[in-house]
């Protein structure tokens, strides 16, 4: 009797559980409200602010010694692993190289479904065949690819749902970034700064695939900034899109950066500005219209591109957006036009030792590249990167990830060829005596004073989360994944994942348990308490 | 002829103009098969001899090869001296190409061709940059100036050297195995590391993934009981440090546990001046080096 009612069990157990894993639609309100439901991580930062920070508090600086590896999944894929997955009610959405997604079921990481594309051999990632995540809305999740489509996948299956072709790869464009979904619109940009491109962000319909607006970061013949560029060199000027923007609902603004101009090494022949590469852009998120434009380093010749997330900060009634640049300058903006209110160094800079009316950096003309070479801090890898930092709206601090590396800057003329490199730049490794290092710096956004650094042994890739219980995590190029108590920066835990991490770290809950999850090597990790 | 029928063909006898029309396409697909090898993998560089090839070589190669193999292809820090006739990996045309397109397993040398790590380069940029490699290498093969035999037996007696570097298995394990690094190094690093060790130091394993690798710095560590340790360090990070003490031992410390802990950059390797090794000595050790990689 016992026997046979174990199987019956079991199958009603099954059944029970079968709709507790089901997949509630995520609706445009949900995203607006993400903070609200922190068990689960609805976009690339966690929230429209792009603040990166998880208010779940289980895992906290009393017990973070204790945590331990809970479960791993490995893509079995080669190179770098940059995503930041999606937690949606207990299933983990996330990407791999070669465009790999895939669905796990958040406790213990076993897959629901798995996709990968059929890329063509001739695709061009200038920097690893690399994805940074997906983004959600409905029952779909949408993945941007290497040869420069927008797909929706099934989030139940993971069959494919609508396919968009943004642009023709042969271009010299990819897209590498987790897009982003305001209410019905799935918004992403393109990658290919190193082809001489012409960048843009485009808007698709979740529903239909239906393009219904593009932004070029480059503006045509009569558009306001076009007299910015020199000759045609408009249209080969790069300014590509490849980290994910954020969301202000309050001023109806969607902020994106940009990247560097086109060839990035090489100023001659686009003598102006340049703009709006490695620029912080407002677009009215319904019709993509430009609101107001802030350019971090005008006629950049370093590749120092601005592709870093934009951090919205509200500090009383001022509404701001404060921005490590890969420069080596931490800005802060008034989000509601555009105006510079601080820049200060938060790393190494030898580039700049004036500023302008307005307190933006102002180039040293020595700083240019020349065809012997020109030692310049920060270096082409910038002060920092790609890399998510995080705002932690209970210790009121910005943290990031910093390089301390300086390069010999030198330019190597290329001719424009289509979908062919185009970047017009050679490095030499620098005779400085000691090696190079990096950090994690707490930055107060007020002041822009540092209020402590942990420093790496060598110059990192991971980004930061900070979470409610005073922790911040982040990862170093050793392989440790690392937990800092988020006041002081004392560590307080670590875990040896056998592979430089190069991604951004996320945390999510489910049963009841928080997990933080970080992508290391070709494997996702996730740690809880025991 | 039998993976393409299986590959490509319908049935010729249930679906006939399917057969016939998918023999087109699969004849064609192999024509351009082949016509794509040809570009590709083919023996001797198309462009040889095309001046403008080698103008256009030499900007692809500041740009993609310069920061190892130096300016002017005369070898960096990392990657060796392109301008010697003789080449470790293959001095064909061919072997270049698949040098550079899919790199060399085991040792710096990343692929490059295009969709590789990187910006990469395209067949026809990478024939440029043989063009350029080409333009720029001695005719002949270099004569050791000095004498491998002599530089033999100052490595294993008077200069020392294998008290701490190994050749071809015989040697001590202190610092680098010197088995390749005649043709890996160029003469001038070389003679910088004999001269002034301190001046770059050599770098060692690095773990997979990771931009920067370790260097064989100094390190002195002293243990809570007092004990203390001088040696090398073979891989390092935040919290733990590997590294080889002066007499071969393997040790590994959790950083935090040390009473003390000091690194430099001062090479534990002695400096020879002219007085410990004159130049002919040094050219003679340097022409052992070079003959040992040619083995």
């Amino acid at each position: 009797m016992k026997k046979n009612l174990i199987p019956l069990a079991a199958f009603l157990l099954l059944a029970w559980m079968l709709p507790s894993a089901s997949f509630a639609q995520v609706t445009p309100q949900r995203l607006l409200d993400s903070t609200k439901e922190p068990q689960n991580w609805l976009m690339y930062s966690g929230d429209y602010a792009g603040h990166r920070f998880s208010a779940l508090d289980q895992i906290n600086i009393s017990n973070a010694a204790s945590l331990v590896p809970k479960w791993a999944y490995q893509t079995m894929a080669g190179g770098k692993f940059e995503t930041t997955p999606l937690v949606v009610d207990g299933v983990l959405y996330g990407t791999g190289q070669d465009n790999r997604a895939y669905a796990l079921d958040a406790r213990s990481g076993r897959p629901i479904w798995q996709y990968q594309r059929a890329l063509p051999a001739d695709i061009r990632p200038c920097c690893g065949r690399v994805n940074r995540g997906l983004a959600i809305l409905g029952d779909k999740v949408f993945l941007g690819t290497l040869d420069s489509h927008v797909i929706a996948l099934d989030a139940r299956t993971g069959n494919v749902v609508w396919d968009a072709t943004a642009v023709d790869y042969r271009k010299g464009y990819s897209i590498t970034l987790a897009p982003l979904v305001i209410k019905n619109l799935v918004v992403i940009g393109v990658s290919g700064g190193e082809y001489g491109i012409r960048g843009f962000i485009d808007a698709y319909d979740a529903m239909s695939g239906e393009r219904k607006w593009r932004f070029y970061t480059i503006p045509g013949p009569g558009e306001p900034g076009h007299e910015t560029w020199e000759g045609d060199s408009w249209k080969t000027g790069g300014a590509p899109v490849w980290i994910t923007g954020v969301y202000d609902v309050a001023t109806n603004a969607t902020f994106w950066t940009t990247g560097n101009p086109s060839p990035s090494n090489r100023g001659e022949g686009r003598a102006g500005d340049n703009l709006y590469s490695n620029s912080l852009l407002a677009l009215d998120p319904e019709t993509g219209k430009l609101k107001w434009y802030f350019q971090f380093t005008k006629h950049d010749e370093h590749d120092w591109d601005a592709t870093q997330v934009p951090v919205m900060v509200d500090q009383g009634d001022k509404h701001l957006i404060v921005h490590a640049n890969r420069n080596g300058f931490f800005y802060v903006i008034d989000r509601t036009n555009g105006k510079l209110i601080s820049s200060n160094p938060y790393a190494k800079v030898t580039w700049s030792n004036s500023k302008d009316a307005e307190g933006r950096p102002v180039a040293l003309k020595e700083a240019s590249p020349t065809l012997e070479g020109n030692r310049v801090c920060p270096g082409a890898a910038g002060a920092t990167n790609w890399m998510s930092p995080t705002y932690d709206p209970q210790t009121k601090l910005f943290y990031v990830t910093a390089r301390e590396q300086c390069d010999i800057f030198s330019t190597a003329p290329q001719p424009y060829e289509e979908g062919h490199a185009y970047y017009g730049s050679a490095y030499f490794p620098n005779d400085d005596a000691a090696p190079f290092w990096g950090a994690l710096r707490a930055i107060d956004p007020a002041t822009g004073e540092r209020k402590w650094e942990f420093k790496h042994v060598s110059p990192t890739w991971s980004g930061v989360l900070s979470t409610a219980g005073g922790l911040v995590f982040t990862g170093d190029a050793e392989g440790n994944f690392i937990a800092l108590d988020a006041a002081s920066g004392k560590v307080l835990w670590h875990f040896q994942c056998g592979a430089s991490v190069y991604s951004s770290p996320m945390s999510f809950a489910i049963d009841g348990k928080q997990y933080v999850a970080v992508a290391a090597g070709s494997a996702l990790f996730t740690f809880a308490l025991p | 002829m039998r993976v393409v029928k299986e590959a490509c063909l319908p049935d010729p006898i249930k679906q006939p103009q399917a057969w016939a029309a998918a023999l087109f396409t699969c004849t064609l697909m192999l024509m351009v098969g082949v016509f794509t090898a040809s570009l590709k993998a083919q023996d001797k560089n198309p462009l040889a001899g095309d001046p403008k090839a080698a103008k256009l070589g030499e900007s692809q190669f500041r740009a993609n090869c310069a920061f190892c193999h130096g300016l002017g292809a005369r070898g960096g820090g990392r990657g060796p001296d392109l301008t010697r006739a003789q080449k470790r990996h293959g001095n064909a045309d061919a072997d270049l190409f698949r040098t550079i397109n899919e790199g060399v397993p085991g040792t710096a040398m990343p692929p490059n061709g295009a969709t590789q790590q990187g910006v990469g380069m395209t067949a026809e940029e990478i024939w440029q940059v043989i063009s350029y490699i080409r333009s720029v290498q001695v005719k002949a093969p270099a004569q050791p100036a000095g004498n491998a035999a002599h530089g033999k037996k100052l490595f294993y007696g008077s200069a020392a050297c294998f008290t701490c570097h190994m050749i071809q298995g015989k040697g001590g394990r202190l610092g680098p195995d010197l088995s390749t690094t005649g043709s890996a190094r160029s003469t001038d690093y070389l003679v910088e590391s004999v001269r002034n060790p301190s001046r770059r130091l050599a770098q060692g394993i690095s773990e997979a993934m990771k931009e920067f690798s370790q260097e064989y710095e100094t390190v002195t560590v002293v243990t809570t009981d007092g004990t203390k340790f001088t040696g090398v360090v073979l891989n390092e990070d935040h919290f733990t440090l590997q590294m080889m003490d002066t007499r071969e031992q393997l040790r590994l410390f959790e950083k935090g546990k040390l009473r003390s802990y000091e690194k430099s950059r001062e090479s534990l390797m002695p400096a020879y001046d002219q007085k410990a090794l004159s130049d002919k000595d040094l050219q003679d050790i340097l022409a052992y080096l070079l003959e040992v990689t040619a083995q």
